[in-house]
């Protein structure tokens, strides 16, 4: 018999493999165990899966109570469906403001683009948070935008932005529309410009050339773009918090609740893996449909 | 060729090798200076007391803080957090703490200075506590409401201004919604003192009760204008909000801000005649400490009179240690919303737990009441 040594691609394969397991599988695994216990008085506040009984039997306690309360209590219902939809409209909104400055960029003289590609990214070097925080000091009450509105006599009371869905949404674009710039800018910058001649050359008008063909062309940046934006957005906490109304009761804020204010760690982890499925599943299934368009 | 790949692997882990041992001196001189790791509320000690501590002991403090009770029993229950010194408030965690198996007795023998604290406080801590084994405490005070005199009088110069009418009466909250209510981010704070104006078991779980509660507090909802978890120390001071549901401490520090400031904005404290919920923070010692011996001595320290009027003069909360006043500046002794009148102290309350069905009834309550629907 011959010990046949893995090849080397199997080995840059491997790589990858092995780190999605250990950071993405395993802790995943640890929290769906979590969700299937049983919540207890004590330190870790759960109770284990396996136990012995006093005969030596090793027994295996599921609680599937947590996972039956989430899609029976419309409470939790409304969360998910409210932070689908704030991250939908987010989506959509970075794409409105991100695509013509992705194709901005694309068409900017060659050596001007690297610069803007530095400025959308700039704001990666100042802390996230400290980003959010900034916010709250343009929005507030006495803040710039309410004082700059009061001094040119635009309003006489301050107008409440900070705290609104206003807020919220400022917030979230701001704070992702890079994630959708750039995959925008790199499907657009591979467009062959002689595609669009072309299509002028056949008669057709700039705003028709666009549609027809630099649209369907840049769908893979506007997908990517959307689920770059989309996926974080769902679960995002930190925004609706500082900037957003008491009424963002969004699933971020619930799981919090759930994890700390009622210390219900196993219905915590539940909302986690629910949430979970809830972004893999549609990826999953769009990869697959892809793949099968792509052959 | 085949063997360099392997010498080079080797070359390479001897190197880690000399860096790991290269920062194995570091490691040992770390084990050797004794270090407490400290667990606290955040703006809540006089840094020159930690300051002295590590003079006198020799041990290094390592001071961390906390700016609400869910981080830090998260942290305990999780389990190896790595404190020595942790200050849950009595309830609902000080107390919830101790069924979960998270704190260690204290050793009485090591804290000489036990013997400094007030009976008749820690008489009161024995609800949560029976026996006082695990807890000393730290500083205490009252939940009630801070309001701006001036603009409550031009907005409503009739309203109660010792009830908590003047923030649960949709009537008075209406006319005081111009010049900014802040309601408190802690139902585990509010909702008791719900429960106490209207006349209830202040640890009720019974549905009808909540169900009044929630009446109560979605009367006065549209009137309120933020839901602050920091607190609400800065919207008072500068004029942002006019009536704020609050710490006695938080409204003390609000109302010297303001005087400082100097924009003619003057906040005053009420604990409410129909009663105010009594809180103690306590000094305990989680069960995995890394170094209980430590934290014995950090207890006992703190508990000297001097120390504690320093903490005191501080951060305006009333202490435990009857030794300490005639150290303790003479307007926040005689500050009647710090250190109560005996009459006064006849009024307060202090809560237990409820179990966990019921926090989660209450979260939830608390939940559509921030949403308001």
């Amino acid at each position: 018999m011959r010990l046949r040594l893995p090849s080397g691609r199997t080995l840059v394969l491997a790589l990858p493999f092995l780190w999605l397991g250990l950071f993405f599988l395993a802790p995943f695994l640890i929290v769906a165990k979590i969700a299937l216990s049983e919540g207890a008085l004590g330190i870790p506040p759960y109770a284990p899966l396996l136990r012995w009984t006093d005969e030596g039997v090793l027994t295996i306690v599921l609680n599937l109570g947590n996972l039956a309360t989430l899609v029976s209590d419309s409470f939790y219902i409304e969360a998910y469906l409210r932070s689908l939809r704030v991250a939908a409209i987010s989506g959509v909104l970075c794409l409105l403001i991100g695509y013509p400055m992705a194709y901005a960029i694309a068409r900017a003289p060659e050596h001007r683009r690297n610069l803007l590609l530095m400025l959308v990214v700039l704001p990666f070097w100042t802390s996230f948070l400290l980003r959010v925080m900034a916010w709250i000091g343009l929005l507030a009450d006495n803040g710039v935008v309410n004082n700059l509105l009061l001094g040119l006599g635009l309003v006489s009371q301050p107008v409440a932005l900070l705290y609104t869905d206003f807020a919220l949404y400022a917030g979230i674009v701001y704070c992702y529309l890079p994630f959708m710039v750039l995959p925008l800018y790199a499907t657009l910058s591979k467009l062959d410009p002689v595609l669009l001649e072309a299509a002028a050359d056949l008669g057709a008008r700039p705003w028709r050339a666009f549609l027809t063909v630099t649209l369907p062309l840049s769908l893979p940046g506007i997908i990517a773009g959307f689920m770059l934006v989309f996926i974080p957005a769902v679960g995002e906490f930190v925004i609706p918090e500082l900037l957003g109304g008491p009424g963002a009761q969004l699933i971020g804020r619930v799981l919090w609740t759930e994890f700390f204010q009622n210390r219900d760690w196993p219905m915590a982890s539940a909302l986690a893996v629910v949430l979970l499925l809830l972004l893999v599943l549609p990826i999953a299934w769009f990869q697959h449909v892809q793949g099968k368009g792509a052959r | 060729m085949t063997p360099a790949p392997a010498f080079r692997r080797r070359r390479l882990l001897r190197g880690l090798a000399a860096v790991l041992l290269g920062l194995l001196p570091l490691a040992e001189a770390r084990a050797q200076a004794p270090t407490l790791n400290v667990f606290n509320w955040t703006d809540y000690i006089d840094p020159a007391v930690v300051e002295r501590f590590t003079r006198e002991t020799g041990i290094q403090v390592r001071y961390d803080v906390f700016d609400s009770l869910e981080t830090l029993e998260a942290k305990l229950l999780a389990g190896r957090s790595g404190y020595d010194i942790v200050v849950p408030t009595n309830e609902p965690s000080f107390s919830r703490l101790i069924a979960a198996g998270a704190l260690q007795p204290i050793d009485r023998a090591r804290v000489p200075n036990w013997a400094n604290l007030d009976p008749a406080l820690m008489k009161q801590l024995e609800t949560s506590d029976p026996g006082n084994r695990h807890g000393a405490i730290y500083l205490w005070g009252t939940i009630g409401l801070a309001y701006n005199v001036g603009r409550v009088r031009e907005l409503a110069p009739d309203a109660p201004r010792d009830s908590w009418r003047l923030l649960f009466d949709p009537a008075v909250a209406r006319r005081l919604a111009p010049c900014g209510i802040v309601m408190m981010d802690s139902q585990i704070d509010v909702i008791p003192s719900v429960l106490r104006f209207l006349g209830l078991n202040v640890n009720s779980t019974a549905e009808a009760d909540l169900r009044r509660v929630e009446q109560t507090l979605m009367g006065i909802r549209p009137h309120i204008r933020t839901f602050a978890s920091g607190g609400a120390i800065e919207l008072l001071a500068s004029g942002q909000a006019c009536l704020a549901f609050t710490y006695s401490g938080d409204a003390i520090q609000a109302a010297d801000r303001a005087r400082e400031a100097g924009r003619g904005v003057e906040i005053r404290y009420v604990a409410p005649k129909e009663g105010a919920q009594l809180w103690f923070d306590v000094l305990a010692i989680p069960r995995d400490a890394p170094n209980p011996a430590a934290a014995h001595r950090f207890i006992d320290f703190l508990l000297q009179p001097d120390v504690m009027a320093a903490i005191t003069n501080a951060v305006h909360y009333p202490n435990a240690v009857p030794a300490s006043k005639p150290l303790v500046e003479e307007a926040i002794k005689n500050d009647r919303n710090v250190y109560p009148s005996e009459e006064d102290f006849a009024r307060f309350f202090t809560v237990t737990a409820v179990p966990q069905a019921a926090e989660r009834a209450r979260s939830r309550l608390w939940a559509r009441f921030k949403a308001g629907r």
